[in-house]
């Protein structure tokens, strides 16, 4: 480690399996993500009837401390969702950034969006209302939906997933103490 | 077949918005009095109970004026009502019989009962249902929101002519975007509307609000939000005579009123070209941008030029 | 017509989904307000609120647990598209919904007519401030509950409860607007949409993020920038309320109407119910599940505390609040104004 790099952050709990899955070429997560959508849009066809239009949209899902960036089309008929490398990304209707666990916390019922955004942990671009329409609808899921995506991956998915979230957990708010 | 021509619709000038001083006020209406083609004027502070007293000051002399000229005075009520002593100014005036009363605040509306009196743009009259229920307790006359649409101002017109009841449209003067508890004429300044020194009497044009890359967006007027474009409904005085609209109202600007009111007069008796009048107004009104969009359902700020 | 008693510190709280209305009912509110998907309510937000079956099935989850649902039909129907408020109050009614939140006059004068057992609650989008107001729809309506404008001081609060035949209701929590509630059109001049005709303040489709080159970030909403914020700086709704503009005394920007704060009124609830208040209210229908239950749940047991005479031990709410910071705005004192 040289002088120019910036202080590594404490080692905490989960943090393997975050570095783990930051360095999976993407190639090797597309057959999981595809699992992934397709059991989510199978447990929860409600969510698209509060789409609406944008089930044909395509979203970039950016966490920032990755190599990666999903690409998801929640088309009812055709759900996709796969990894691109960061300078692949297609074109798309709406990004949403942020950091991964930060993304994860969304999609696992346990962070509020706007909070996250006011706290500028969250940045979004493009089609906003796209966005919105696309947080609303997965909000109505109850439960958890990074909670039935590792389901499907038994008690490995489960593990990594409870893995995850004690990183999350331990992640220092950039500032004030966060109640979520 | 003969097509009936449309009745032609009286011209009002609304309530000066603006803390202009009881000087300003005296010369103003003084020569809209001897020249301005005017039918109605309406008089009051509507925005900030603090500046009532300076308006008063002037009331009595401007409306003796006034109505030498011929202009029918009405007197309008506070948009905003919530102290003390916006609470009996409300209630004195819709008390008071001889006078004729615009009501801009539902609490207006309890001691009204029963009496004749018309209701303001402040009032969110937005449907023949709630008119047919301000009338059933003495409304005769109504002016609408500014952000009203066509389709809607054709059917509200419509049913006021069914019901015999005055429908009228804010057709020139900025638009009143908004009313808040908070003064932000204050605020700009690090006071508040408490200790607020009528900072607002220095700026007769409300004071601008310009967006962080230099547009003008907004212009305050004490815990008023105007726009700062002036609306023209210029295009639109023969659709909305057409529709039955049985009153047209300019706001009151520091531009030439008396000019603004001569268009429209030529505007509504047909004697001018709508072209020619829109292109004298946005002469007159000089750096400030003219506006239509609410009526076309479009943005407020965006002014649509009439197809040939 | 019997009237029952007078709410005690009723929590009520938003629902823009069915999953955050059973979220809400779950984590302790005595009564949950929504909308239908339509402009009929001020949340009409993409992806938000109930369809007709959705709030039958809803009805049902609170009024088995004891939670009452309260029906926002709390816009201006323009003329032309009345008929839409209408059926949405009969769709209402024939759903069992506990309370009508209106604001327009026509609006209540229907359903005063048409289902005159059902209760009124007035909506702040009415911006009834002064008794003399409020009376009126109490006389003409028979309206049950006024949910006061958050101009008010707590003295005011109190004075007007001795002078008003109702209820009262007051926000405690949330997105803190500054402009008279249903007399604001600055959305519409901006975008083309009426807050009070179509439901909407800032449409997210005419809000527009942009990365400016210096790495600032600028909010537009419509034509106009409402907004520009530093890599550091905490972000507030994109609303024009909210926005940074420049004004001749204040030629470095500056936020001309109010900062980006929310609401939080945890430490004056005592003072509120000894005031008269009957209803505490939650703002945000348009916030998520986990906001739900972190302040429903928070809230609940500090009703429950001074219920019991204990004073409430509030867990800190800041970081669901906007920009991060929290204000008790004009209930504390009149020097906000």
């Amino acid at each position: 480690m040289t002088m120019a790099h910036p202080t590594p952050p404490p080692p905490r709990q989960g943090g393997l399996a975050l570095r783990l899955i930051g360095v999976v070429p993407p190639v090797l997560m597309q057959p999981a993500l595809g699992r992934i959508v397709r059991r989510i849009a199978a447990l929860h066809p409600s969510i698209f009837q509060r789409l609406g239009d944008c089930r044909s949209a395509t979203f970039v899902i950016e966490p920032r401390d990755m190599g990666f960036a999903l690409v998801l089309r929640p088309d009812p008929a055709n759900p996709q969702l796969r990894a691109v490398k960061r300078d692949a990304i297609p074109d798309h209707r709406a990004r949403i950034s942020g950091d991964f666990l930060t993304l994860l916390a969304l999609v696992d019922a346990g962070a509020d969006g706007d909070a996250l955004f006011f706290s500028r942990d969250l940045t979004v671009s493009g089609d906003t209302e796209a966005v919105v329409r696309l947080r609303n609808a997965l909000d109505d899921v109850e439960g958890s939906i990074a909670g039935d995506a590792a389901a499907l991956f038994g008690p490995p998915g489960q593990f990594l997933l409870s893995r995850l979230r004690d990183a999350a957990a331990n992640v220092t708010p950039k500032e004030g103490p966060h109640a979520i | 077949m003969t097509q009936t021509r449309p009745a032609r619709a009286a011209l009002t000038l609304g309530p000066i918005a603006y803390h202009w001083s009881p000087r300003i006020r005296r010369d103003f209406y003084a020569r809209i009095a001897d020249e301005a083609p005017i039918d109605a004027v309406y008089v009051g502070e509507v925005v900030c109970s603090k500046r009532a007293p300076f308006v008063e000051d002037a009331l009595p002399e401007v409306v003796e004026r006034l109505r030498r000229g011929g202009k029918r005075v009405i007197h309008s009520s506070l948009a905003e009502v919530m102290l003390p002593r916006e609470r009996k100014a409300t209630a004195a005036l819709v008390a008071e019989d001889a006078l004729e009363v615009e009501i801009n605040n539902a609490a207006g509306l309890l001691g009204a009962d029963g009496r004749r009196h018309r209701i303001g743009p402040f009032m969110n009259v937005y449907n023949a249902e709630t008119l047919d229920e301000l009338v059933r307790r003495g409304a005769e006359h109504v002016c609408l929101p500014v952000e009203m649409r066509a389709p809607s101002i054709a059917l509200m017109a419509a049913r006021g002519q069914q019901i015999g009841v005055g429908i009228e449209v804010q057709v020139f003067g900025r638009a009143p975007l908004a009313t808040s508890a908070r003064c932000y004429h204050a605020r700009a300044h690090g006071r508040t509307k408490d200790n607020c020194r009528f900072l607002c009497e220095k700026d007769r044009d409300g004071m601008p609000l310009t967006t962080r890359d230099g547009s003008p967006f907004l212009r305050v007027n004490g815990i008023q939000t105007l726009s700062e474009t002036y609306v023209a409904l210029g295009d639109e005085v023969a659709a909305l005579q057409a529709m039955g609209v049985s009153h047209l109202r300019l706001m009151p600007e520091l531009v030439d009123m008396v000019a603004v009111a001569r268009l429209f007069d030529g505007l509504r008796c047909g004697t001018m070209a709508p072209d020619e009048a829109t292109a004298r107004l946005a002469e007159l009104s000089a750096r400030t941008p003219l506006s239509n969009g609410f009526y076309h359902g479009k943005p407020g700020h965006r002014h649509l030029v009439a197809q040939a | 017509m019997p009237f029952d008693e007078p709410a005690i510190a009723e929590l009520v709280c938003p629902a823009g989904t069915p999953a955050a209305l059973r979220t809400a009912v779950d984590a302790g509110a005595d009564a949950v307000y929504c909308g239908f998907q339509n402009e009929t309510n001020a949340r009409n937000f993409p992806g938000l609120n109930f369809t007709p079956e959705e709030l039958e099935a809803s009805v049902a989850y609170a009024h088995d647990r004891g939670a009452k649902v309260l029906l926002a039909l709390n816009t201006y129907p323009p003329a032309g598209r009345f008929a839409l408020w209408r059926d949405a109050a009969d769709t209402g009614a024939r759903l069992g919904v506990d309370a009508f939140i209106v604001a327009d006059i026509g609006v209540a004068a229907h359903i005063a007519r048409a289902h005159p057992g059902k209760r009124l609650h007035l909506s702040v989008q009415a911006a009834a401030s002064s008794p003399e107001a409020i009376r009126y729809y109490c006389n003409e309506f028979g309206v049950r509950r006024v949910v006061l404008p958050r101009i008010l001081t707590i003295p005011e609060i109190r004075k007007i409860k001795r002078e008003i035949p109702c209820e009262i209701e007051t926000f405690i929590f949330g997105n803190h607007g500054l402009m008279v509630e249903g007399r604001c059109s600055l959305t519409n001049y901006a975008t083309g949409c009426s807050t009070n005709m179509d439901g909407v303040c800032s449409p997210a489709a005419d809000v527009e993020y942009a990365r400016e080159e210096d790495g600032s970030l600028s909010t537009r909403l419509g034509a106009f920038t409402i907004d520009r914020f530093g890599p550091g700086d905490t972000a507030g709704y994109p609303t024009i309320c909210k926005g940074r503009y420049l004004a001749p005394a204040r030629p470095e920007g500056y936020y001309a109407f109010e900062e980006p704060v929310s609401l939080n009124l945890s430490q004056l609830l005592p003072e509120l119910i000894d005031a008269g208040v009957n209803a505490f209210k939650i703002e945000g229908r348009q916030r998520s599940r986990s906001y739900i239950r972190t302040v429903v749940s928070t809230f609940r047991d500090a009703v429950d505390d001074i219920r019991a005479g204990v004073l409430p031990d509030m867990a800190d709410l800041l970081a669901l609040t906007e920009g991060q910071k929290q204000t008790q705005g004009a209930f504390e004192t009149k020097k906000w104004r």
